[in-house]
């Protein structure tokens, strides 16, 4: 009963990280496409130019696409507390259930209801009631985010309630939603989106260009992007660092576990490599810059950094949010690169980026969803040993369910997403391919938006 | 100020109303998935053209009757998701099959389109009768006899047919020519095996649940509730009559089917929520017991009550807006 109960518990883990991590990879991607589109949108509206109009066109094809997988991996989520995690909405219900019943209600309908009229109304309705579909989406995506940040960054930090014989109850909604962690936690993860889907937009431009694309929509998707990821980046840095001291003020074992500190030091070095061993809690081969860690957690070279030991028994595993961390960083550092070479190439020379340039965007299509998923591990590992900071563990809130059964839908959920990311990497791809050959006229991509004349759209 | 012990009777009635809704709006585009025909791809085209701008929406009634059930009776949602584990999985597979080959379908490359046509069949098939098969479980209050199971199997027949049967009945309101009269013929069909589905249940559901017999079948109650089965033939009978002579001149009340059809659905609904009031799970937990704290039922009621109107609001906009056949989606 014992092994089996351990079992379930870590195939629940798994399921659960499995399902949140494909689903997080389609919102990242939607929220802010949403508002590049809404750009798109006013752009063409205000400038008579056909060519917003095009960019809006293809790239409102691939939101919809990438909507679709966000929306029905969404439900998976909805489903997943009852059914792995029963102990969570036993313990906490009182206040998770408001803010996810709050996504609902205040972005779910608005987004999928105006998705139909922004994908379909366009000569339906007035052009600015199709402008406000498209404002509503973004409007509704964003909402989205804002209440699911909210409840994630309250497990992390929890504030505003009693615990009630062994139940949360709350008492102030306001530092609920608002709890500590969770203005920096919002804006690191709006950022992220707007970065993913700058990069998804720059890649597949690129690729358009690279393929041989003389049209002029792929260029102008090319430069907002960059200048958008350009702009964002730095900001992203300061963001994240601002962070990482609301994490080390609440919860410092998250902290140690990421610059794998193991005794508490002062003067901690900044470790840019080491291979932490869990067994004899000390790291090997450590290259690090001298003070560099207490620096920059503390603004003072010899300021002290809580270690690991401190935590016995109740930090989280080392390796997993040592390394997704460097990860996370080290995307960060590449995306800083490449966008501002792309954004000065376009800028001073005023033609395309060169081949390798091309070549290496073209590779950076999907470096968001790295990052991302790296820093969200970082963040949730970290969190490990607790569902709810100070709360409630992991091991408490999961089911009696048995281990077959949970292996069974494991395993029926991983085949289908291997297949499903698969598709949607080809179909991206496949999408930009054919619009090269094809030229957009203003009629075409709406007259097939179903694609039910695909012949025809070839021959035009 | 609502009285507190009202809150548990109040979120009940809107998991109802999120229930009945989505089993009438989802219930039609997972019908047209489950008729999709494997012989003619324009018709598959313009069916799909038909739900292109609602399904998604629609499903977001689950979401929201999934959510209240989390919010308003979270040991309620532990139990029945604990009992439906693995439907609940098989569900959810189903779901994203449709949901995504909808997309793909009409993106990925030529040669791929009859896989996602498949896929969306299967995927509206596999959603519907896990449904069904859920519904069957929960109504016996997840009773482990092989009875209980035959009951579940019949309880998915029964409803993927109800489904397809208000799918072809939206395929008769909103498309014309050659899929129309398929659509009627489909509809048809199916909408006979629907009721003698519902007929099965209804008769074995008070075999087997002596509380549901007692709700029933004593007086007065039993006068009262005669005209119910009553209503629902006359409708299934109307429908019938209508759908036998489809195309009718001028398509004059092509919207009848659905409308009957989705008042069958109504009427269904309020016959098992009168078996089960005030039961969350029918049999073991009422929705006194399972409730939530009242401080959280109020703050997320006063989101219910300003944003609730707004969505009936924008949803009759959206269907408003793509008002009449749907193949003139793709020509304005």
């Amino acid at each position: 009963m014992e092994a089996d109960l351990a079992q379930t518990l870590m195939l629940s883990r798994i399921q659960f990280a499995a399902n949140i991590s494909f689903h997080i990879l389609f919102p990242t991607i939607t929220i802010a496409l949403a508002w590049l589109l809404f750009y798109f949108k006013v752009r063409s509206n205000i400038s008579s130019h056909p060519v917003w109009m095009r960019v809006y066109r293809f790239w409102v094809k691939i939101f919809a696409l990438t909507f679709a997988l966000g929306v029905v991996s969404g439900i998976t989520m909805s489903f997943q507390f009852g059914t792995n995690w029963p102990g969570y909405m036993e313990t906490v219900g009182n206040i998770a259930g408001p803010l996810l019943g709050y996504e609902v209600l205040t972005a779910f309908f608005m987004e999928a209801t105006f998705l139909g009229v922004m994908l379909f109304g366009i000569h339906r309705v007035p052009n600015w009631v199709h402008t406000l579909a498209t404002f509503l989406v973004a409007i509704g995506t964003t909402l989205s985010a804002f209440w699911i940040l909210a409840l994630n960054s309250w497990m992390h930090t929890p504030d505003g309630f009693e615990m009630i014989d062994g139940v949360a109850m709350p008492l102030d909604w306001l530092a609920i939603i608002f709890n500590p962690s969770m203005p920096y936690r919002l804006a690191h993860m709006l950022i992220a989106s707007g970065l993913t889907a700058s990069f998804l937009v720059a890649g597949i431009s690129a690729y358009r260009i690279f393929k041989g694309d003389v049209k002029h929509a792929p260029r102008v998707a090319l430069k907002t992007s960059m200048t958008v990821a350009a702009l964002l980046i730095p900001v992203q840095i300061v963001v994240g660092d601002m962070h990482g001291l609301n994490t080390f003020e609440h919860q410092p074992q998250k902290v140690a576990a990421m610059e794998a500190v193991w005794d508490t030091e002062h003067g901690a070095p900044l470790l840019l490599f080491a291979w932490p061993d869990e067994e004899d809690r000390e790291n090997h081969f450590e290259i690090g810059i001298p003070n560099m860690a207490s620096l920059i957690l503390t603004h003072q070279t010899d300021g002290e950094i809580p270690g690991l030991n401190e935590f016995e028994g109740m930090h989280p595993p080392v390796k997993p949010v040592f390394f997704g961390f460097r990860v996370m960083v080290g995307m960060g550092i590449l995306m800083l690169l490449v966008s501002w070479t792309t954004f000065w190439h376009l800028a001073s020379h005023r033609t395309d980026p060169p081949r390798w340039l091309q070549r290496v965007l073209i590779g950076m299509t999907f470096s968001g969803w790295i990052a991302t998923l790296a820093g969200w591990y970082v963040t949730e590992i970290g969190r490990q040993p607790w569902l709810v900071t100070g709360v409630l563990t992991t091991d408490q809130a999961v089911t009696t369910v048995p281990g077959s059964q949970v292996g069974l839908s494991l395993t029926m959920y991983l085949l289908l997403y291997a297949g499903l990311l698969f598709a949607y990497i080809q179909t991206l791809f496949y999408m930009a391919r054919k619009s090269v050959k094809v030229e957009e006229y203003e009629m075409s991509t709406d007259f097939n938006y179903l694609n039910t004349h695909h012949t025809k759209e070839t021959n035009a | 100020m609502i009285p507190g012990d009202w809150l548990p009777y109040i979120f009940l009635f809107l998991m109802g109303l999120a229930v009945l809704v989505y089993a009438v709006l989802d219930g039609y585009d997972l019908g047209v998935g489950v008729l999709l025909p494997l012989d003619n791809e324009t018709q598959r085209d313009g069916m799909i053209a038909s739900i292109g701008p609602f399904w998604d929406a629609n499903e977001t009634w689950l979401v929201l009757a999934v959510g209240i059930l989390l919010i308003a009776f979270p040991e309620a949602h532990s139990l029945v998701l604990r009992e439906l584990y693995l439907p609940a999985a098989i569900l959810m597979l189903g779901l994203i099959l449709r949901g995504v080959s909808f997309d793909f379908r009409a993106k990925a490359v030529t040669g791929h389109r009859r896989f996602w046509d498949y896929a969306f069949k299967a995927g509206s098939i596999i959603s519907a009768a896990t449904q069904g098969y859920m519904l069957g479980r929960y109504v016996l209050g997840f009773d482990d006899s092989p009875t209980a199971y035959g009951f579940a199997a019949l309880s998915a027949v029964c409803v993927t047919a109800a489904f397809a049967y208000i799918g072809g009945a939206w395929l008769v309101m909103k498309t014309e020519g050659e899929l129309q009269v398929r659509a009627a013929r489909w509809s048809r069909y199916c909408g006979w095996l629907a009721a003698i589905g519902l007929a099965a249940i209804s008769i074995v559901n008070p075999l087997l649940s002596p509380a549901v017999a007692e709700r029933w079948f004593t007086l007065p109650a039993v006068i009262l509730l005669v005209p119910i089965p009553l209503m629902c033939l006359v409708l299934i009978v109307v429908a019938d009559q209508y759908l036998r002579q489809v195309p009718t001149r001028g398509d004059v009340g092509c919207w009848l089917p659905f409308a009957a059809t989705a008042f069958l659905f109504v009427l269904s609904f309020f016959g098992l929520a009168y078996s089960f009031f005030p039961e969350v799970v029918p049999g073991r937990i009422t929705a006194t017991d399972a409730a939530s704290a009242e401080a959280s039922l109020r703050f997320i009621g006063v989101g219910v009550a300003i944003v609730l109107p707004l969505i009936l609001a924008y949803t009759v906009y959206a269907y408003r807006v793509f008002w009449g056949k749907s193949t003139t989606l793709r020509y304005h």
